[in-house]
């Protein structure tokens, strides 16, 4: 019989297939815990040896049937596992009464330590050594492999809420959706969904209780699952299967009567840029600086930054391109710049505060953005992240002056900002929202905490006003309208996309796999009727009704599967 | 004993993926071959097939190291051995 379980849904599309758990994670063992009882050492040593060799032949296996840069990973992974130091030293610890899991816990740390002690690319190697061990473990415990699972069928993902490292080895050929038990809307298992065009569902609480093989009925549109789905799922499914292909976009934005709405890119790096700029984005509505600083421990050169700036803005040689400043702090901390012993990270020193605590950082950013900006011919435009006052909107345009830098702007994420928008608008030239962290903001409640997901939703009709209020104050400044855009993740929810330039936003930046859906959805209406549609969302009671009421528009959503 | 020099020719070093292919072809040879960063003491020589102490040696582009066997056939295998550290294997 079926059973159905709730939760949201972040990313679209109707699949069915079967399930594969994410194993949980490797608990490390007891330091120094002693073999078990009647066990020789030999037996031990025996027990060992056999495990690292298996490791080391799966991981062969996997080798083989890999390609390219995979495939020489997996190798050198296998032969880690069965490195003969490292049985050596483990097998000495064993030798002196240590059981196998602690003895093969202990000798890869110190081979981890003295890898991170090297810096650089070997220090980054460190992490496939403890991946080693955690493997060489599980087969010890009798217990899966942690990590991503290997199936020959394409599955469906079921995990309590998956890291940025699960992700990163996540291969959107075989797998068919996400299911996350935990995690909110703006998650990172929403964010690679929808980047990976994947249909997902966070916050499904009742999932935890799907095993391997049990087969869902994944619904990324109204957030359910179903186990042991019947013919009406099996339908659905045929029906996305099915459904009318996206156009491709065309690079120009607009609304049936012609209103323009540039649909840019947010990106990351240099080669990201390429690949926006190749799927046909008008410019870059937010380039996320911190590529350039995460997982450092020092700050980068002046030198650095500039190369790495000026491969972003040749990517887009004669269009928009909009700097976001450094945005450390919360959940993306730098030991040179964020405290961590805070309270509460997410109303701490982040952001643009960090130049408030650690002075100079920002400055030299900007000379930096400044001088890759002058080499280039990239109308480049700079905003800093978490502005909440005008006087601090004033002094970040100030400090862009000082660099040199001639079209300053600020986000807006903090509920202050948004109500304050005409005041903080007349200091700068532009603003940008971001709708991740205002949503967080404005129902205060933490983007990661799979138990406010509810809350954690930016068609929350509260946060729809906050957008209103900003797009109003900016076109209200006295010198002149400001342009106010949006680059959250509610900028690449189709839906959502009309009802923001209902609202007043003048261009949407977005993961560069949405612009197909947001441009075809615009393209439906026009721009009277994107202010009735916005107006629905605006006196909606709560977010399911807001966007229930502007599905009801929007008959060509369920055309193209969105 | 016979003993080898050899210059790292990979411009990344000896990371992963040349330690790999050279601590495969090590394990290959049918004789026990160290390693050991030039100038080293004998003792600290590291088994030449284990990958995880190929990576330890932290040895850059240019870094000379010293390859040793005992046994029949060493100065053959050395030279053989010496050949692929001297081969850019990240071009």
């Amino acid at each position: 019989m079926s059973e159905s379980f709730a939760g949201v849904g972040v990313s679209a599309g109707r699949v069915i297939g079967p399930v594969r758990r994410m194993p949980d994670p490797i608990i490390a063992p007891a330091d120094g815990a002693p073999l078990p009882a009647g066990v020789s050492i030999e037996e031990e040593s025996a027990r060992l040896a056999q495990a690292t060799a298996a490791v080391a032949a799966g991981l062969k296996e996997r080798s083989a049937a890999a390609t390219g840069d995979a495939a020489a990973v997996l190798k050198a992974t296998a032969l880690m596992a069965s490195d003969r130091t490292l049985l050596k030293s483990a097998t000495k610890l064993v030798a002196s009464g240590t059981n196998a899991e602690s003895a093969i816990w202990e000798a890869a740390e110190a081979v981890a330590m003295q890898l991170t002690g090297l810096g650089g690319y070997m220090a980054e190697r460190a992490t496939d050594v403890l991946d080693v061990r955690s493997r060489i473990v599980a087969q010890l415990r009798g217990v899966p492999a942690p990590g991503i699972p290997d199936s020959d069928e394409p599955f469906v993902l079921c995990a309590v809420d998956l890291a940025p490292a699960d992700t990163a080895t996540l291969d959107p050929a075989r797998v068919l959706a996400l299911v996350t038990s935990d995690g909110g809307p703006q998650s990172h298992t929403a964010i690679i969904a929808r980047s990976l065009g994947l249909p997902a569902i966070v916050a499904a609480s009742g999932t935890t209780v799907l095993s391997d093989g049990d087969i869902l009925f994944v619904d990324g549109i109204d957030g359910t699952v179903v186990r042991a789905p019947g013919a009406e799922e099996e339908a659905l499914a045929q029906a996305y299967a099915s459904r009318v292909a996206l156009p491709e976009f065309s690079g120009s934005g607009a609304l049936k009567d012609g209103y323009a709405v540039p649909l840019l890119a947010n990106v990351g790096s240099g080669s990201d840029a390429q690949a926006a700029a190749a799927a046909g984005a008008q410019g870059v509505g937010l380039l996320r600086t911190e590529f350039c600083f995460l997982g450092r421990d020092t700050e980068p050169s002046h030198e650095e930054q500039v190369s790495a700036y000026k491969a972003v803005f040749d990517a887009f040689g004669g269009s928009k391109v909009v700097v976001r400043t450094l945005d450390a702090g919360a959940d993306k901390p730098l030991p040179f710049l964020t405290d961590d012993s805070e309270p509460n990270p997410a109303l701490g020193v982040r952001g643009y505060r960090t130049d408030g605590s650690v002075p100079g950082v920002l400055d030299r950013q900007l000379k930096a953005i400044a001088q890759a900006a002058n080499g280039s011919d990239a109308d480049v435009w700079t905003m800093a992240p978490m502005i909440s006052t005008p006087a601090e909107a004033a002094a970040f345009a100030a400090m862009c002056k000082d660099a040199g830098l001639k079209t300053p702007g600020v986000m807006v994420e903090v509920p202050s900002a948004a109500l304050l928008a005409r005041q903080v608008c007349a200091e700068v030239d532009f603003a940008s929202i971001g709708t991740n962290d205002l949503t967080q903001y404005t129902m205060a409640a933490d983007r990661q905490l799979g138990a406010l997901a509810a809350l954690n939703d930016p068609w929350q009709p509260a946060v729809l006003h906050l957008i209103k209020a900003t797009c109003d104050g900016g076109a209200a400044v006295e010198s002149g309208p400001r342009p106010v855009g949006v680059c959250g993740e509610a900028a690449a929810d189709p839906a959502l996309a009309v009802v923001l330039v209902g609202l007043g936003v003048a261009t949407l930046s977005m993961n560069r796999r949405a612009l197909p859906a947001v441009a075809a959805i615009l393209k439906t209406v026009d721009l009277p009727g994107a202010q009735r549609i916005a107006q629905l969302a605006l006196n909606a009671a709560s977010a399911d009704d807001a966007r229930n009421a502007v599905r009801n528009e929007l008959p060509e959503l369920d055309i193209f599967g969105l | 004993m016979a003993e080898r020099i050899a210059t790292i020719a990979s411009r990344v070093g000896l990371h992963a993926r040349p330690a790999a292919i050279f601590a495969e072809a090590a394990g290959d040879q049918p004789l026990e071959v160290t390693i050991a960063l030039e100038g080293e003491p004998i003792e600290d020589a590291l088994d030449a097939s284990s990958i995880l102490s190929l990576m330890g040696l932290g040895a850059e582009y240019g870094t000379k190291v010293v390859l040793r066997a005992e046994g029949e056939g060493a100065e053959a295998i050395l030279e053989s051995l010496a050949g692929v550290l001297e081969t850019d294997h990240d071009a």
